[in-house]
């Protein structure tokens, strides 16, 4: 999407050059505030990373052709629009001026056209808001490709307009339009795709580094026990001592189909070695049938749900003590 | 040779060619950044059919290079970068544009001659760019940018990115290379680790950018940079060489030297 100076008429480029001198100048001022002086290496090396990692062929599955990396929205997504729009413009200029890609009276408009709206309106409208709540894998890959086709789609729109109020063109509007946007649509999305997948890299290796992501919070992010232990209690009073009341007494899968098949939904066990496992299970059964012994009380199966789930907690917890109790001496 | 290998081989070439003791390297930067920015201003500014005007400004362009010993054949690669997207755009002129036209004792439709027109400023303009920074290293043109006032942040910005690119070039030369060679016949790099790749050079090139500053700050770094090129003070000979040209510029502009000497004969 670079233009050649051959597209640009002096008043559009002169025009393009006081736009983008606008923006940048504000975006001077805020980096000055920020008062951050490693920042401007840091912006020295992302410039050269992005120019680098553009001559990567990143290969598209099933099409056999090849996509680049989006910098703008890159660049402000690690650095934030300001002082990703200033590194910008310097790859441009060196783009400019040693690869002859886009053209030094054009620069201006180049720089409107794809520093511009990749950091500010990728940055501001939509990474910055969407993140606002804390970041997610999720969050990041759709704001990389919200941003990218966005920003692209309004970057090849302002070469088309750049292109005819230059009077280069004899191309009507809307054909131009038409031409432009669907192909920038196609790039945008696959750059998009790009993007996200390096700044979720980014995300899951140092989340710190990414723009708007809050300072993680040691205290409060680390996994606590107590509440841990806190929150599963409550869960298990809710679940066990209110949901139970609302238990089916209808049968179970088991006894649905042991009712269909043999007319009783328990089947009676005869035999000595029966009853005398019965008579155990009676003695020790805490809350026979969920509910208290001789009791038809509805109390009876809130209450045995709470017993239950704490003793089935006490002989969790017992058993993991004794494994590790064991494992530690054998260790 | 890979597309990183020419982009490096590019520089170098550039850092050696504006490093040469020519005469026309030792024009002070800033009377050469000011002259080829309005060279390309009063070359774009030719109408769109005013294509013996615009010839006239190949004036400068054929001097320069045969003065400065520049190969053109090398120049034209530079081209396939700017030609492309100028074509793409002019070729629709001839069928939009059919108003007969006389070109060259042919009638043609309009919108040739203004599609010749547009890759002709897409020529010049490459070439005089190519000319300035053939002429010219990048720490000479940042100077001269902080001599227009361009803000030092700017500036720094633009020469730190500049002094990494090579280096990260060759660093992801390498990674693209060791990739390829574990994936014999594999076009790109497969989407799979599109975020690990590259994220990974990403977080190497931040802790350099952090390590590199930290070593600046001990050699006594405070922010600003002293520029090479701070001695040039500009000489007579700048102001002749800056007046001669700018006005041969405006000469060319307002008078079409083709047709008038065509005319002649």
């Amino acid at each position: 999407m670079h233009m050649a100076d051959a597209l640009v008429s002096p008043a559009v480029a002169g025009t393009m050059y006081v736009a983008a001198g606008a923006a940048a100048i504000y975006s001077i001022k805020k980096v000055k505030e920020e008062d951050d002086p490693k920042k401007i290496a840091v912006m020295g090396v992302m410039g050269a990373f992005v120019f680098a990692t553009q001559m990567i062929n990143f290969t598209i599955p099933g099409t056999g052709s090849s996509g680049h990396l989006c910098g703008g929205m890159l660049l402000s997504a690690l650095l934030g629009p300001y002082a990703g729009f200033l590194t910008m413009i310097g790859v441009l200029l060196i783009q400019c001026l040693m690869f002859a890609d886009g053209g030094l009276l054009a620069l201006g408009a180049n720089i409107w056209n794809m520093s511009f709206y990749g950091c500010f309106i990728g940055a501001l409208l939509i990474w910055k808001p969407m993140m606002k709540k804390g970041m997610s894998k999720t969050k990041i890959a759709a704001a990389s490709i919200i941003g990218c086709v966005l920003t692209l789609q309004l970057g090849a729109f302002s070469v088309t307009v750049e292109t005819l109020a230059s009077g280069i063109t004899e191309l009507p509007f809307p054909v131009f339009v038409a031409t432009m946007q669907p192909i920038h649509l196609a790039i945008g999305f696959v750059e998009g795709l790009i993007t996200s997948a390096v700044l979720i890299f980014v995300y899951q290796a140092r989340p710190e580094i990414l723009y708007g992501a809050k300072p993680v919070d040691r205290e409060k992010g680390a996994f606590s026990f107590k509440k841990t232990i806190a929150v599963l209690a409550v869960a298990t009073l809710l679940i066990g001592g209110g949901l139970s009341l609302y238990a089916s007494s209808n049968p179970d899968g088991l006894e649905w189909s042991m009712g269909k098949v043999a007319g009783t939904e328990e089947l009676e066990a005869t035999g000595a070695m029966h009853e005398t496992a019965e008579g155990i299970q009676n003695v020790t059964a805490l809350l026979p049938d969920y509910g208290f012994k001789n009791s038809e009380s509805a109390a009876g199966t809130p209450f045995s749900g709470i017993i239950g789930a704490g003793v089935v907690v006490v002989v969790c917890v017992g058993v993991c003590y004794i494994i590790r109790f064991f494992k530690r001496k054998k260790d | 040779m890979s597309k990183i290998d020419s982009a490096i081989h590019e520089i170098h070439k550039l850092d050696n060619m504006s490093d040469d003791n020519r005469w026309v390297n030792r024009v002070h930067p800033l009377v050469k950044l000011l002259l080829t920015i309005g060279y390309i201003a009063l070359t774009v500014s030719f109408g769109k059919y005013d294509i013996l005007g615009l010839f006239g400004m190949a004036v400068y362009p054929i001097a320069m290079f045969i003065l400065a010993e520049i190969s053109v054949r090398e120049t034209f690669g530079r081209l396939k970068v700017v030609l492309p997207l100028v074509c793409f755009i002019g070729l629709f002129n001839p069928f939009f544009d059919k108003t007969p036209v006389l070109f060259f004792g042919l009638t043609v439709r309009a919108g040739v001659v203004s599609m010749i027109t547009l890759m002709l400023k897409g020529v010049f303009s490459v070439l005089a760019s190519y000319f300035l920074v053939a002429t010219t290293s990048i720490d000479k043109i940042c100077y001269s940018l902080r001599l227009i006032h361009v803000p030092e942040i700017l500036v720094t910005q633009i020469m730190l990115t500049y002094r990494y690119i090579v280096l990260l070039l060759k660093e992801v030369n390498r990674i693209t290379d060791a990739y390829s060679l574990r994936a014999p016949g594999q076009k790109g790099i497969h989407f799979r680790v599109w975020g690990s790749l590259t994220g990974q050079l990403l977080l190497r090139s931040m802790d350099r950018a952090t390590i590199v500053y930290e070593s600046m700050l001990l050699r006594g770094y405070n922010g600003n940079f002293t520029y090479i090129g701070e001695e040039d003070k500009l000489t007579m000979t700048d102001v002749v060489y800056l007046v001669l040209f700018g006005g041969l510029f405006v000469f060319l502009r307002l008078c079409p030297i083709v047709a008038v000497v065509g005319g002649a004969f």
